[in-house]
């Protein structure tokens, strides 16, 4: 008891107030790890580099013609519209499966049990031979009289086939998403929000969904990232989308592996950039649920680069409790 | 005499099999302080969400400020009120929650105009000012922009009663607001209670502070197992109860 005691009043005594200055454990394993897997990475990087089967001119030589940029914005464009329906789609089976209606319930656990229940390819295929079973498609009152009138094969295009396919099969996901999220809302939420005099509507719409998307977001751009690299699946359909450009070109060069680079370096681009987007939609959806809001990317990246005894620009990271109380 | 604020009539409430309320009858007048005690499970937090309807009665009758809760009577029948409707006689009752309920997305002032801008159709400009003198009522005029986690419990719950008073109603409910709460934190939830009192506002309180009920209610009411065993002036329930049942939790209420 003695000892300890007499220890603290060393330190103390050393360094009266403010840091502590320790010296660190050493950790010989970490830098043996990082050794070893160091290697292996600057070993991969030099093959690819210099293994000219690769052919790297090629994919420069490829990278920015108007055919793959075309490409490139088919797919984003593809990406962009079927994410739009399958999320709105996804909000409403989602609301349908929370209601007290059990037609309502019924229908959108059905709709999520088919598509889910098959191939994407399958569906895109389905739709794109459409008017084979519906050479017509009239618009108007059910069994009543119909106000505008398409033939279904000028309407449904290719590009609308897979818009369809990928938009409606992407609803069914992001249904279970949004549910997910709905529920996780405390129900004292919604209590409050009644209590005030709110509607059910109201209280969806201004309380629980924008609690919701806390949840809701960080799986959308999982499910973003994976419907841009599923839109290559209209291949099959003979939309000239990123990838299926590529296998036009080398098809005519036999140039197969540098080609794929082309397309591979695009589709990682387009994820980047989607993942920086996700990175601040989710900083803005978390204001007051952390007591500091998160860093920007660029702040990040500096903290990080920045040796950590330095001084740097970022708010404290210490919670402040709140002191006073009147 | 005036028309009670709050009157029940032999109001039933089940969930599933079990029986919560057994028949409540109890008025409330205006500007009345009205402090129901006993012991969890005993019914009173399921009695306070029947008034506002988060909760809908099975039995008796319920009127709120002259009107039926949840129904409309009309041609010898009852009709279940809509949504809307539900919604808009909400309005004029404000709750207080144990555990607050504060929208976690929204500042403190954004909590407190939500409700008047969306339900009230206020301009947003009046319902800020209308916010910022609630918040000061409540001693958190440099809390305006804070979201909740930045703020105490103490704090919190007063925002949650700044938020109920904006909608300026005729009648609020608290549900046992301080039992989520340090001790050193009570005070200053319940000084604004007193402070609310004070002012004339019709008050349901579920507490199991004995103190405040002694000092601030009209009417204590005790209950047990949904039914109201004993009810009265503070001095006489809390002081000299008749029944044991009373007694027998007031003994263990105030020994601690």
């Amino acid at each position: 008891m003695a000892g300890s005691l007499g220890a603290t009043d060393e330190v103390t005594a050393a360094e009266p107030a403010g840091e502590i200055r320790a010296v660190p454990v050493r950790h010989p394993g970490r830098w043996l790890a990082a050794v070893i897997v160091l290697i292996l990475v600057v070993a991969l990087v030099h093959s690819a580099a210099t293994n000219s089967r690769f052919q790297w001119s090629v994919v420069g030589d490829y990278l920015f013609t108007t055919e793959v940029l075309n490409g490139l914005v088919l797919t984003l464009e593809l990406t962009a519209v079927s994410m739009g329906i399958g999320i709105i789609l996804g909000v409403v089976l989602a609301l349908m499966r929370l209601s007290p209606n059990p037609v309502l319930r019924s229908t959108s656990w059905f709709y999520i049990w088919l598509l889910r229940g098959t191939p994407v390819l399958v569906q895109i295929l389905f739709w794109n031979f459409i008017a084979a079973v519906y050479p017509t498609i009239d618009l108007g009152v059910p069994f009543g009289p119909s106000f505008v009138h398409l033939d279904a094969n000028t309407f449904i295009t290719p590009f609308v086939a897979a818009m369809l396919a990928l938009g409606l099969n992407e609803g069914a996901y992001m249904s279970e998403i949004v549910r997910a999220g709905i529920i996780s809302v405390d129900e004292g939420q919604h209590d409050a929000a009644h209590a005030l005099g709110m509607t059910r509507m109201q209280t969806m719409r201004r309380i629980v969904l924008p609690q919701a998307m806390r949840v809701i977001i960080p799986p959308t751009g999982n499910e973003t990232i994976s419907m841009l690299k599923t839109t290559s699946l209209v291949a099959f359909v003979a939309l000239n989308d990123l990838l299926y450009v590529v296998t036009l070109i080398y098809s005519r060069t036999y140039q197969q592996v540098p080609l794929l680079i082309v397309a591979s370096i695009w589709y990682l681009v387009a994820t980047s950039v989607l993942s920086v987007g996700q990175y601040y939609i989710e900083r803005y959806y978390g204001r007051g649920s952390t007591r500091e809001q998160a860093p920007t990317l660029l702040q990040r990246i500096r903290a990080g680069l920045i040796p950590r005894h330095a001084e740097v620009p970022l708010p404290p990271e210490a919670p402040r409790m709140p002191e006073e109380h009147r | 005499m005036s028309e009670p604020m709050v009157k029940a009539e032999r109001v039933h409430k089940r969930f599933g099999r079990l029986e919560v309320l057994k028949g409540i009858s109890l008025e409330v007048a205006p500007s009345e302080v009205m402090c129901l005690l006993g012991p969890s499970g005993s019914g009173k937090s399921t009695f306070l969400r029947c008034i506002n309807h988060l909760e809908n009665i099975d039995g008796g009758r319920l009127w709120v400020a002259g009107g039926l809760v949840g129904y409309r009577f009309a041609n010898n029948k009852l009709y279940e009120l809509r949504d809307s409707e539900i919604a808009t006689s909400r309005a004029q009752i404000g709750m207080v929650f144990q555990r607050f309920n504060l929208f976690p997305h929204m500042t403190a002032i954004e909590n407190v105009t939500e409700a008047p801008i969306r339900v009230k159709k206020v301009p947003k400009a009046k319902a800020m000012e209308r916010g910022r003198e609630l918040l000061e009522r409540v001693g958190l005029e440099d809390k305006i922009d804070e979201y909740p986690n930045r703020l105490s419990g103490g704090q919190q719950q007063r925002v949650a009663i700044a938020r109920a008073m904006a909608m300026e109603p005729k009648l609020m409910l608290f549900d046992e607001v301080t039992s989520a709460l340090d001790p050193e934190l009570v005070k200053e939830v319940l000084d604004v209670m007193r402070q609310l009192a004070g002012e004339g506002m019709t008050m349901i309180v579920v507490t199991h502070e004995v103190g405040f009920a002694r000092e601030v209610a009209d009417k204590v009411v005790f209950m047990d197992a949904g039914v109201v065993v004993e009810e009265g002036a503070p001095a006489q329930v809390l002081d000299s109860p008749r029944e044991e049942r009373t007694k027998r939790f007031l003994g263990l209420v105030l020994e601690h």
